[in-house]
Parts: structure tokens; sequence; C-alpha cells
């Protein structure tokens, strides 16, 4: 069976161009049907790709399916790139989710955007960001991927920054912007080392260059896998990069769903899994990966736990958990990374959406100390919310028990230092299980501190792309490590732990134990938030005073803004607004300028005496320099020279 | 008599020509550079014109190519659209300054 894989892409693309040039002539009806058109048909070609897959429908021509557009892309001596789209089992889980969420997401902003002036433009963003991402997802190399990596990054900061008019929205999109080209320099520096040691940007080419010579280990593949770890960072939020997404929350709640956590911030995750051969030649790199992971799970989750505005609070979540995802990556078990990348899309979705929904009901208020007693008033989202609280706290049978656990699990039977790794996931795990039930009891229970007295709940079309993402947190999970990790094999290898030289005895009574201890820390977790947000309602003041500088430094982040802005910012401003605009600009090339200015004023000023306007003496100016060139001519020069001055020109004369 | 043209060489050289046509080309230059009279001055250009196409003329028979000669046709061709043109311009000149003197004619001057 043959597939149009380049449909994905551009489906949503013919979206963001109708929406975009037309958008606002249109009745608002057609840009609500071409808005939600464009991702509904993309997802539907992905599961007809998907059926050949599964053995469904009639088997697809070949397995990983290539597509290559005829026409070269860059022919440049021996390098070769072409437009070439790859759909194998890791693009496809990925394609089901950037379409299937994004066309969920999409449905929710019909309602949740119904009333903004924008709409017609919000719809053709999002739509563009589909169109970037599946040919991020789709690249079958590298170059086609940092395409789509940056039109990723061009969509996130135009949704960021939805409401330019507010100054904190326009400068949170810029932060992610300039935050993100660090990273993309990684990338980039990375590609450039490929060429240089590969010849060769293909993922498929690549992969059977390092399987052919075992010489390929450590020194320039750890540089290659480290600079992609660094556009990874970028991308994915992770140390020291992370610091653009928080303020990413700037954007419209479900941009914040869709980008800024179930699918865009999850391309570095994608990325180290497509380039996984890199990295498994490269213990070191892979070492990096885990430990930046495991330092960014424990470091986001100690922020989440003082952060008052609910959507920063996710944000900081999903930071976590992409260290999760990385500290999967790391451990080189791509395929837990990849499962928990995927329910992580489905509950952090509905997390943020549900927030939404809850933001939407009581007049755009989104600071947690003014919420309170809304399980009443809202029964649906509260249902909703406990659902992705349950899912992300790790909670059997919700879908975050089994990806988190297959993580941790493979942290731990990796022993030394895995071990260290594991601990530091499972006080993550507390730690999550804690700020998640805080969110969950400051929002929903207790009473209410909000001055709306009449909350709302959200029409359906809110709720119902809601109860689908719910649905798929509870059982999003069961498809279990084992069976996800054997589909996803032939892409990612199924025995990658054990071909970086790495003990991976599956023990099932050592799996049960370690889900036990993940289960029991998650329990304590709602049990502390419980004694804290319930029982005991001054304890969190008791503690914050009790420990004031500790508190002060968790509500301040850090201080890493702060500590970035000193730095690296500031000196940065000052070198350019001192030396670069006052010394080079004003005074190196400005002075430059006036001087050839000068110049010519001076000289216009001493030849326009020429300039008398007689005719006359234009004309004998003419006749004189006719007869200097004359003579010049006729004259013998180095016969002259040599009778006058004695001078021989040997060589020159005529 | 005839021992005089006997002397003389049985065709005109090439240099008494080209003398020819320098004197009238310096004679063309100096009038263009001492006169006072546009019109004077303009037949002093026509002057050097065809002291230019003397030297045509003569080249084109002392190296038996035509190429001279059709370059004298186009310089008299200029030269009459020429004649058109400036003559037009000096009787435009002389009805708005009532005067064709060269050196009062010097609004080009800053």
């Amino acid at each position: 069976m043959n597939l149009h894989l380049w449909l994905i892409p551009l489906l949503p693309f013919a979206g963001f161009l109708i929406n975009g040039i037309l958008g606002n002539r249109l009745p608002k009806a057609l840009v609500t049907t071409v808005a939600l058109l464009a991702p509904l048909a993309a997802f539907a070609v992905v599961l007809n790709a998907a059926q050949g897959f599964f053995g469904i429908g009639p088997a697809l021509s070949s397995l990983p399916y290539m597509e290559i557009c005829p026409q070269a892309w860059i022919n440049a001596g021996a390098l070769h790139i072409d437009f070439s789209f790859v759909l194998d089992q890791l693009s496809l889980v990925m394609l089901l989710v950037v379409t299937g969420v994004g066309f969920l997401i999409h449905v929710y902003s019909v309602g949740y955007m119904g009333d903004d002036e924008g709409y017609a433009r919000y719809f053709s963003f999002l739509n563009l960001f589909l169109f970037f991402m599946s040919v991020l997802v789709l690249a079958g190399n590298a170059l086609l991927m940092f395409v789509g990596w940056e039109g990723v990054g061009l969509a996130s900061y135009l949704l960021i920054g939805f409401y330019f008019q507010k100054k904190s929205a326009a400068d949170a999109g810029k932060k992610a912007f300039i935050v993100n080209r660090i990273g993309d320099f990684g990338f980039l520096i990375g590609i450039f080392l490929l060429v240089a040691n590969f010849g060769t940007l293909s993922f498929s080419e690549i992969a059977t260059k390092l399987g052919q010579d075992p010489g390929w280990n450590g020194g320039v593949v750890t540089v290659i896998a480290l600079s992609l770890l660094l556009g990874a960072t970028g991308k994915s939020a992770q140390l020291p990069l992370y610091i653009w997404l928080p303020d990413a929350m700037e954007g419209p709640t479900p941009v914040s769903a869709l980008i800024h956590a179930a699918t865009m911030v999850t391309a570095g995750v994608y990325m180290i899994a497509r380039t996984h051969v890199l990295f498994d030649h490269s213990p070191f790199a892979l070492g990096v990966v885990a430990i930046v992971g495991a330092a960014t799970a424990l470091f986001a989750a100690t922020i989440a736990l003082v952060q008052n505005d609910i959507k920063r609070v996710l944000a900081y979540s999903t930071i976590s958990q992409l260290g999760y995802m990385f500290l999967g990556c790391g451990l080189a078990a791509y395929s837990a990374a990849i499962f928990h990348l995927m329910t992580h899309a489905f509950f952090k979705a509905l997390l943020f959406l549900a927030a939404g929904s809850v933001i939407h009901a009581i007049g755009g208020e989104q600071d947690l100390r003014k919420m309170g007693g809304l399980r009443k008033k809202l029964p649906v989202t509260f249902a909703l919310t406990t659902v992705g609280v349950f899912a992300i706290a790790g909670l059997p049978p919700f879908a975050g028990f089994f990806s988190k656990d297959a993580i941790l699990y493979a942290a731990f039977a990796q022993g030394g230092g895995g071990r260290v790794l594991w601990f530091v996931g499972i006080v993550t795990a507390l730690l999550t299980s804690f700020y998640m039930f805080r969110l969950w009891y400051l929002t929903f229970m207790g009473e209410s501190r909000s001055h709306d007295a009449h909350p709302h709940e959200s029409p359906w079309s809110i709720l119902g792309p809601l109860v689908t993402l719910a649905l798929l947190s509870i059982g999003g999970g069961w498809i279990g490590i084992e069976r996800f990790g054997a589909f996803l094999a032939p892409s990612v290898g199924a025995r990658a732990v054990e071909a970086t030289g790495w003990q991976f005895d599956r023990t099932i009574s050592l799996e049960h134990f370690l889900g036990l201890v993940a289960v029991l820390v998650a329990l304590e977790g709602w049990l502390i938030a419980d004694t804290f947000y319930r029982r005991k309602p001054a304890r969190p003041a008791q503690w914050a005073a009790a420990m004031p500088a500790g508190y002060k430094l968790l509500a301040n982040k850090y201080f890493v803004d702060e500590f970035y802005g000193a730095t690296v910012v500031k000196p940065l401003l000052s070198i350019s607004k001192y030396f670069l605009e006052w010394v080079v600009d004003i005074g190196i090339l400005g002075g430059l300028a006036w001087l050839l200015g000068g110049i010519a004023t001076l000289a216009g000023t001493i030849l326009q005496r020429w300039q008398s306007g007689n005719i006359r003496s234009y004309a004998a100016w003419l006749a004189a320099g006719a007869a200097a060139v004359l003579l010049f001519v006729v004259i013998q020069w180095p016969a002259l020279l040599t009778a006058t001055l004695g001078i021989h020109l040997n060589g020159l004369g005529r | 008599m005839n021992q005089l043209f006997s002397q003389l060489p049985q065709e005109v050289p090439l240099s008494w020509y080209l003398l020819l046509s320098a004197a009238l080309f310096s004679l063309g230059v100096v009038g263009f550079l001492i006169k006072r009279n546009l019109i004077t001055v303009f037949m002093s250009i026509e002057l050097m014109l065809n002291a230019v196409n003397l030297s045509f003329v003569t080249f084109a028979h002392q190296w038996h190519a035509v190429k001279g000669q059709i370059f004298v046709f186009f310089v008299m061709m200029v030269a009459a659209a020429e004649a058109a043109v400036g003559l037009a311009i000096i009787i435009a000149v002389f009805r708005a300054r009532v005067t064709l003197a060269v050196d009062r004619i010097d609004l080009m001057k800053l």
C-alpha cells in the first residue's frame, strides 16, 4: 500500500494559508470548519497509515516507509540531501499524539477562544504549528528535522505572544525564541559535525555507517551527541535552558496544553530517540542525558511546590516530567521515554485544558489562592482534573503510573549510578504527588476564596475533548511497557540497554516491588498535601515562616532568572549598548560615514570654483587636457628620461 | 611653368592633407575659445567637425578602406542634426536674453 505522507503536513499548512490570508474576511463558521478539518484530515491520514503497522489494513510497501521527493533538495559536492519523510513506529506514535491531541485541542479552542478578536489568527498559527511539528516528526534527515524544529519555535513564539498588546506576553515570546536559539546553536553544530564526519544527514545512513564500523565510539560521536543534547535541552526545557517554559504560560491556555506540554516540548526527547544510534555509541553522552534529566526533574519539582499560579505549577511539572523522559533516554530505555511522552501528552494536556476550564469559569483568575471550593460549582471539570492529578501522581491504574514506573525500573535495573538516579526519580515522584494534590486541594476543596460568586461550568465544546483525554489518561498506560517496547523496537532498538553493556535483568518480583514503592510514595505525597491543605491549613504558612530562606529560594525559583539576568543578559545588553552601539556603530561606522562625507564636501567646495559657468573656460580646459594627452602619447618618455635625468627604464620603453 | 609642376610630387602627399586638417581643427579650437558671439562659436564647432572629416577621407583614400568615408557620412548627419538643434537653442537664448555674448550666458554657474 502506498501512502501519501506529504498530506500530513500540507493539510494543516493549507489551513494556515486559508485562515491566515482570508480568515478575517470569512464568516466565523467557515474559519472554524477549516481550522478543525485540517488536523482532523491529517489525523485520518495518520490513522490510515497506522493500519499497516498493526496488520489491520493492507500492508505497507516497505517498513520503515520512506517517501522521498524526486527532486534533490541540496546537492553540494559529495553532500546530498533530499526532502525525505520517514514513517516508522517511532514517528507513527509521535504523529498519532501530535495530530490526535492536536485535533482535540483545536476542538477545545473553538469554545475557549470563541470570543477572541484574533480567532482566525489563532487558528492559523495553531495549524502552522501542526504543519511544522509533523515535518519535524516525519523528517528523514537532520536538516529537514531542523526546518521543522525552527518552525515549531516560530509557531511557539507567535502563540506565546498571541496577546501581543500585553508587554509580558510579548516579552515571554521573545524570551522563548532567544533561549531556544542557544539550543538551536547546539543542534546546528551537531548537524555540521555529522556532515563533516559522516558525509550524510540521513538518519538511516548514519545508522548504517555507525553499524558498519565498530571504531565509532566516544570521541567525535560524544561531541555530536552532546551538541544534539544542547539542542534538545533548549526545545524540551531542560537544565540549563528551561527558563523560557514557565514564562510561555502567557499564551492562551490551549496553546500551553498543545505546544508547551503535549507536543513541541517533547521534540527534544523525540530527537534523541531518533538519533539514538549516536547516543548508543557514546556511554558518556548517555550519562549526561540521564543526569540532566534527573536533575531537571528534581529541580523543577521543588520549584513547583510553592508556585501560586495554576498554570505555572503545571509548567514546572511539565519541565519535571520532561526530565523523566530525558532520564529514560539517558538510560537507553528509549521506548520507556516515548511511552512516558505519550501518556504525559494525554494527562498533561488534560490538566492544562482542565485548568483552562477553571480559569474560563472564574473569569480569568489564575491564582490558586483565590480559588477553592470549586468542586460543587464545576463538577465535571473537578472529576476530569482528578483523573489528570491521579495520572501524573503515578497512581495505578492511571496512565502515568505505568510509564513513570518503566523509567524508574530502567534506572534501578542499571545498578550503580542508576540507583542514585532511581532515588532522585522517586523523590521527584513524591514531590510531584504533593504539588499536584496541593493544586487539587487549593482549586477544588475547602471554601471559596474567589470574588466571583457565580462560577459556571464550561460548555461541552470545552468538556468534550477533556473527556476524551481523560479516557486516554486512564487507559493509555494499559498497553504496558512490554508491548509498547516491542512495538517500538524496530525504531529504537529493543536491546539498546544490553548494547551499551548494561545489565537489564528483568525480574518480575523486583519490578512489582519497585512499582509498589512508587505507589506508596505517591500516596505519601497525597497524604502530606492532605495534611497541609485540608486538615491543618495553617501549616504551610508555619513552615514557610520556619524556613524563610528555603521558602524564599523556592518561591523565587532559585533566582535563576536573576542569575541569568546578571551574568548573561545584563553584560550582553551593556556590551550591545556601550561597545556595539556607542563605539562600533556611532564611533567607528558613524565616524567613517562622517569622514567620507566630510572629504566629499571639502573636495566639492574646492572643485566647485572650476565650475565657473563660462563655457569657454570649460572648452579651454578640455583643449588643454587633450593637448596634455597628446603630448603624453607623442613624447618618447624613456628617451627623455635617459637624456634629462640619466634614468634607464630597461624593457619599459617602446 | 612645366618645370615647376614637374618638381611637384605626382600626387598630393598624405601629410599635406593631415596638416590642412590639423590647421583647420586648430582654427576651430581657437575660434571656439576666443570668439564671443555664439553663432561664431557654433561655426567653429562645424569647422572642427569638418577638419576631422577631412582626415577621415584622407585615411580612407590612403588605406583604400571605405569605412572612413562611411564615418564621414555619419559625422555629417550628426552635424546636420546638431545644427538644427543648436540654431534652435541659439534663437531661444537670444529671445530670452536679447544677447548672444557667450560671457553673459553663464547661468550654469553656482
